[in-house]
């Protein structure tokens, strides 16, 4: 009997309050990418343009926090559509660069940023009803879904992301030694 | 009976007086800590030091040795609840390595990489602590604060100025600057001081100073915390 063919795992990615540096980062694994294809297919990701995570998606990776209602969407849409969710990079982990407001109130942020700062005479503060709200508070993703496993780093580098990536894939839990490990 | 205890099966000499992680330091054996340095008198209060002594759980800067002592140290279960402690340690301040000067130097940071810390897991406290910027030459940024009390210590002990002190109670414990304004400028704290060395993360931080080391060559870069034991050199 003829083997199966092997299922291409689908693995959708996004950035919520992110940079894309992470997914920059994502593409520093080269051409490995190759091989990676030959395992996993794109799903939704900035890298294929789908809007929409397909509803057996194997794998999510998300970089960034949450910032807005919108990313808290996006989260718990990947969540429910994904048996898998990474949380990759320092912001989707602790917050990051954007919860270095968060000791501040919201509505004092939005007054420098549109109304008070200089050069902008009388701003406004956009209400458009299809802006999405700000949060708060800036949220690591843990905080509002299970996450099954982080990739620390701002970003991490490529070879952490090729090592969490092939761990899965081999089966194994996926391990960051010293030098793929760091925080910064 | 001789001067001797045995730690994860490895027999470990001592002296008398020596405390467990004094004599596991000299034998070369690493236990994971923060609060602790040698040269100051134990605090016991980070509990990272954890180890099982006879299958009971004490902290090992403060439980001197004492001959036939059997002592558990790297074990899946006390390194589980090390890295327990680290995480309620990143989630109670505001610890954001990317901008932080001590990254790559800082032992918070080294001992998370150790115990394998890919998340915070718990929910994240985001407290508002600001920094005191007055003193010339130091900036201390409490954010990174752990209550190690190492900067009271060294201050107290070794400058006699008791410059800084561990203020409030339980959650509410925080780090506190000896003045009536409350500001370091309003001490005699200077750069030489012992206090100025200690810090464990990037509370007190030396002003015009910061990323003079590139990143691949800062203290943990290349040697993991833990790996050469250094701990009678520890402090920047």
């Amino acid at each position: 009997m003829n083997a199966p063919v092997k299922k291409k795992l689908k693995v959708a990615t996004t950035s919520l309050a992110g940079c894309f540096g992470c997914h920059m980062s994502f593409l520093d694994i080269d051409e490995r990418l190759f091989t990676l294809l030959e395992h996993i297919e794109f799903d939704r990701s900035p890298l294929t343009d789908i809007k929409e995570v397909h509803p057996e998606c194997d794998i999510g990776i998300i970089e960034g926090g949450l910032c807005n209602a919108e990313n808290v969407h996006v989260l718990r849409d990947f969540r429910k559509n994904c048996k898998i969710l990474i949380a990759i990079g320092a912001c989707a982990i602790n917050g990051g660069l954007p919860a270095q407001r968060n000791h501040l109130p919201l509505s004092a942020i939005l007054e420098e940023v549109y109304h008070t700062s200089p050069g902008l005479s009388n701003g406004l503060i956009p209400n458009d009803p299809e802006l999405p709200l700000p949060l708060n508070q800036v949220h690591p993703l843990h905080e509002v879904v299970k996450i099954d496993y982080f990739i620390p780093g701002c970003p991490p580098s490529g070879d952490a992301i090729w090592k969490v990536l092939t761990d899965l894939l081999a089966g194994r839990e996926p391990e960051l030694g010293h030098g793929l490990m760091h925080y910064d | 009976m001789s001067h001797t205890f045995t730690l994860d099966g490895k027999t470990i000499p001592f002296e008398d007086g020596q405390t467990i992680i004094q004599a596991a330091s000299k034998a070369g054996v690493f236990i994971p800590h923060l609060c602790y340095h040698p040269e100051f008198k134990p605090h016991g209060s980070c509990k990272l030091c954890t180890v099982k002594v006879n299958g009971r759980q004490t902290a090992s800067c403060t439980m001197r040795a004492s001959a036939g002592m059997v002592v558990e140290n790297n074990t899946e279960e006390l390194n589980a609840e090390r890295r327990a402690l680290t995480q309620m340690l990143f989630v109670e301040g505001n610890h954001f390595c990317p901008s932080c000067e001590t990254s790559g130097n800082c032992q918070l940071q080294a001992t998370a990489y150790h115990l394998g810390m890919m998340s915070p897991h718990y929910d994240h406290f985001f407290p508002s602590r600001p920094v005191d910027a007055s003193h010339p030459e130091v900036l201390l940024d409490f954010n990174r604060c752990i209550l190690c009390s190492l900067c009271v210590r060294a201050s107290r002990d070794v400058d006699g100025k008791n410059v800084f002190a561990l203020s409030g109670r339980g959650i509410k414990t925080h780090l506190i600057v000896n003045a009536r304004s409350g500001n370091l400028a309003d001490t005699n704290f200077t750069l030489k001081d012992k206090a100025a060395q200690v810090c464990p993360v990037g509370v007190i931080l030396v002003k015009r100073n910061g990323f003079a080391v590139p990143i691949g060559e800062r203290r943990y870069d290349n040697v993991p915390i833990g790996d050469s034991l250094e701990t009678a050199t520890e402090g920047r």
